[in-house]
């Protein structure tokens, strides 16, 4: 394990959620950089989905949410007014729990994003885009003939490669991944692992899991969350190993959770 | 007796026999009876139905059979014997009579009906007695049957649940054979009418002036296109103009925009639109927007404009219409996976991109089913046409024109003195059965559209 010496992707300083007088995250600080895929472990309702979607802002499509603290994207406030939230967005991508394709052909799902954004200027850069994202995400062998076919025709394991390639396909710094194999079966969630290992480095990418095995398996960092804090952040073989909190050893070990 | 006091006679039968069954059936399990299978009221109820159900159904066909039999009793006398051949003629010198049988002070015209009346009543009032006698001994014989059935192992349980099935079935058949006898009775028209106009004429003929004037034995002025077409052009084009982007956009706005307080208060304001009676949109169409509309045509120019125009009609049935599309298209965005929308809006989407981008297409079968549905209720819309539409069967595409509509025409036809022989009376009901035709094939295939979008979702 290489210590890293870049400064961080992301920064969250003493971040606090709230949806309306509750209060589901009570100050969590953490660093994301890019060489490393950081998985957030804990039991149901501790907050770890919760934060992960302060990271893009997701949370200001729930009325009742309110973020206070600080998170930078390369040093930016992302919760300043000057951020354009589409734009970062654009630059955070997000792969959801369930699948969700589009119901649109598989091509212009994956297009979506690039048209949006105007990244591409022809047809044929598209094309390219859509080519290369989909080949990335490990799945252009298996649907490059069916391209206009609809997304939602795939199998489960197929739309959620889907989906990464369709976030991909922006461009993006950072990629969100929210227990994106919990919906899927062992053979899918092992194609979905294998592509997360060949995404590291040029994304920073967090994961959130229920699953501690795939959190050893996938990640280099490691966060727990309990009850809306992070009780211990490091790397993951010490947090498996190692750990240096009674509670996240109780919650490895099986013993709540 | 009359006819109230058996039924409650029957009732009252009916009341005791549960009484009785119910007690018998009680004294099993006083009695320690290995196994009783169904609660003493159960029995009650399941003697109950024996005792009334057959003596009810059994007056429901007497009481159609009854007065044939007393028609054939009063022409069987001697007094009968010389009452006109002809049967329009005796039919109604004997329906005089048995109107005179019942009401005394009734004023005649036939005075063979004066003679007949006594005979009449006596018939009557014969047959009334037989028939009640039979209901009560079916009432008896029906209960004691039961009666007999009860034992402790008798399942009473099971067959009061079939029972009640069986009553669930027969409510839901009712509403059915309804619809077939509506249609039975307007193909039955239809087909007299179309004895003398042919159908040829009628589907494809372009002059609509019905009138009784037969050439060359056949009825002229039935060709129905102008009525087709301003059926269309109203309730299809204009009304749809109005309602469809007006509905959708109120329901974006409430699905997607409004805060929970502003769709509180918006959307039974948006559903009270729909509880207008038509008529009262009728009054604003023929009122205030048809003369507005024609001012507003002179002022641009357009010298023929009519009071009664196809926009007024138009304009004020897609209003109508609004809150039919909203809340269908309302209901279908609502269906669309939230995860859908978060999928967009992660990707960086704006809102209105969001919308315009996933949700719409998303939803746009369940829009696309309700637009129908809307238009299958807009065609068939009547008063509205009528107040505000007009008369004149022109065909043309002058919005400011007058023009008439299949649902007017029918009232046209049917009111005042008519004659249910004259081929125009006869072409309400084909133009009636069209109507029906189109808008039943609308509908199936809305419910269709609808029915498969909602299975892509679950």
């Amino acid at each position: 394990m290489t210590e890293t010496v870049s400064a961080p992707k992301m920064s969250a300083h003493d971040v606090k959620v709230f949806y309306g007088d509750k209060q589901a995250i009570k100050g969590v600080s953490i660093d994301i950089d890019m060489d490393n895929v950081v998985a957030f472990i804990g039991p149901s309702g501790c907050g770890k989905s919760t934060f992960l979607r302060t990271l893009n802002r997701m949370n200001d499509t729930i009325p009742t949410a309110r973020v206070e603290g600080d998170i930078t994207l390369d040093g930016e406030n992302i919760y300043s007014s000057k951020m354009d939230v589409v734009q970062l967005r654009a630059r955070v991508g997000m792969v959801f729990q369930k699948p969700n394709p589009f119901p649109k052909s598989i091509y212009d799902n994956v297009a979506y994003g690039p048209r949006i954004h105007g990244l591409a200027p022809n047809k044929a850069e598209l094309d390219q885009i859509v080519e290369n994202s989909l080949v990335r995400a490990g799945l252009w062998n298996e649907v490059k003939d069916r391209l206009s076919e609809s997304g939602t025709a795939l199998s489960g394991g197929q739309q959620q490669r889907l989906c990464i390639a369709r976030a991909i396909a922006v461009d993006p710094e950072v990629i969100l991944m929210d227990e994106p194999c919990s919906a899927l079966d062992p053979i899918a969630t092992a194609k979905i692992e294998e592509l997360i290992h060949e995404l590291r480095g040029r994304y920073a990418i967090v994961i959130v899991t229920h699953n501690m095995q795939q959190a050893a398996r996938v990640s280099q960092k490691t966060a727990f969350f309990h009850l809306g804090t992070m009780v211990e952040y490091g790397d993951t073989s010490d947090i498996f190993t190692n750990p240096r909190e009674e509670r996240t050893r109780d919650y490895i070990t099986g013993r709540y959770g | 007796m009359t006819s109230t006091a058996i039924l409650f006679l029957i009732a009252g039968l009916g009341l005791i026999t549960w009484v009785f069954a119910r007690a018998r059936a009680g004294r099993f399990i006083q009695s320690g009876a290995a196994s009783v299978h169904s609660l003493p009221s159960y029995h009650g109820w399941y003697a109950a139905m024996w005792a009334v159900v057959p003596a009810i159904l059994f007056l429901l066909v007497w009481s159609s059979v009854a007065p044939a039999l007393g028609s054939f009793a009063v022409l069987e006398s001697p007094l009968a014997a010389d009452l006109p051949a002809d049967p329009f003629a005796r039919a109604a010198i004997l329906s005089e009579a048995r109107e005179l049988s019942r009401n005394a002070d009734l004023k005649v015209f036939n005075d063979a009906a004066v003679q007949l009346a006594p005979l009449y009543a006596d018939a009557d009032r014969r047959y009334m007695l037989i028939g009640a006698l039979a209901a009560f001994l079916l009432c008896f014989a029906g209960g004691a049957y039961a009666f007999t059935r009860i034992r402790p192992d008798f399942r009473a349980r099971t067959q009061v649940e079939r029972t009640v099935m069986l009553a669930l079935l027969l409510a839901s058949l009712i509403a059915i054979l309804a619809t077939l006898g509506i249609v039975a009775s307007l193909i039955f028209e239809t087909i007299r009418f179309f004895q003398l106009v042919s159908p040829f004429e009628f589907l494809f003929g372009l002059n609509w002036n019905p009138s009784d004037k037969v050439v060359d034995g056949q009825a002229t002025g039935f060709g129905a296109v102008p009525l087709f077409w301003g059926t269309v052009f109203i309730g299809a084009i204009i009304a749809m103009i109005v309602a469809i982007p007006l509905g959708l956009m109120s329901a974006v706005y409430l699905t997607q925009y409004a805060s929970a307080n502003v769709r509180k208060w918006m959307k039974p304001i948006l559903e009270i639109l729909a509880g207008v009676p038509t008529v009262v949109y009728g009054y604003f169409a023929a009122l205030t927007v048809a003369p507005a509309l024609r001012n507003f045509a002179v002022m641009i120019g357009i010298s023929d404009a009519s009071s009664e125009s196809a926009l007024a009609a138009g304009l004020v049935m897609g209003v109508m219409i609004i809150p039919f599309v909203s809340s269908m298209a309302d209901d279908s965005i609502a269906a669309v996976p939230g995860s859908m929308r978060d999928g967009s809006l992660a990707m960086g989407a704006t809102k209105s991109e969001t919308i315009k981008q996933v949700l719409i297409p998303a939803a746009l079968p369940g829009v696309v089913g309700g637009v129908l549905l809307a238009v299958s209720r807009a065609i068939g819309e009547t008063m509205i046409v009528v107040m505000a539409a007009g008369l004149a069967a022109n065909l043309t595409a002058n919005p400011f024109a007058s023009v008439t509509t299949v649902t007017t025409q029918i009232v046209q036809l049917l009111t005042g003195d008519t004659d249910f022989n004259s081929p125009m009376t006869l072409a309400a009901f084909a133009l009636g059965l069209t109507l029906f035709i189109v808008t039943l094939l609308l509908n199936i295939v809305a419910l269709q559209i609808v029915k498969r979008y909602r299975e892509a979702y679950d």
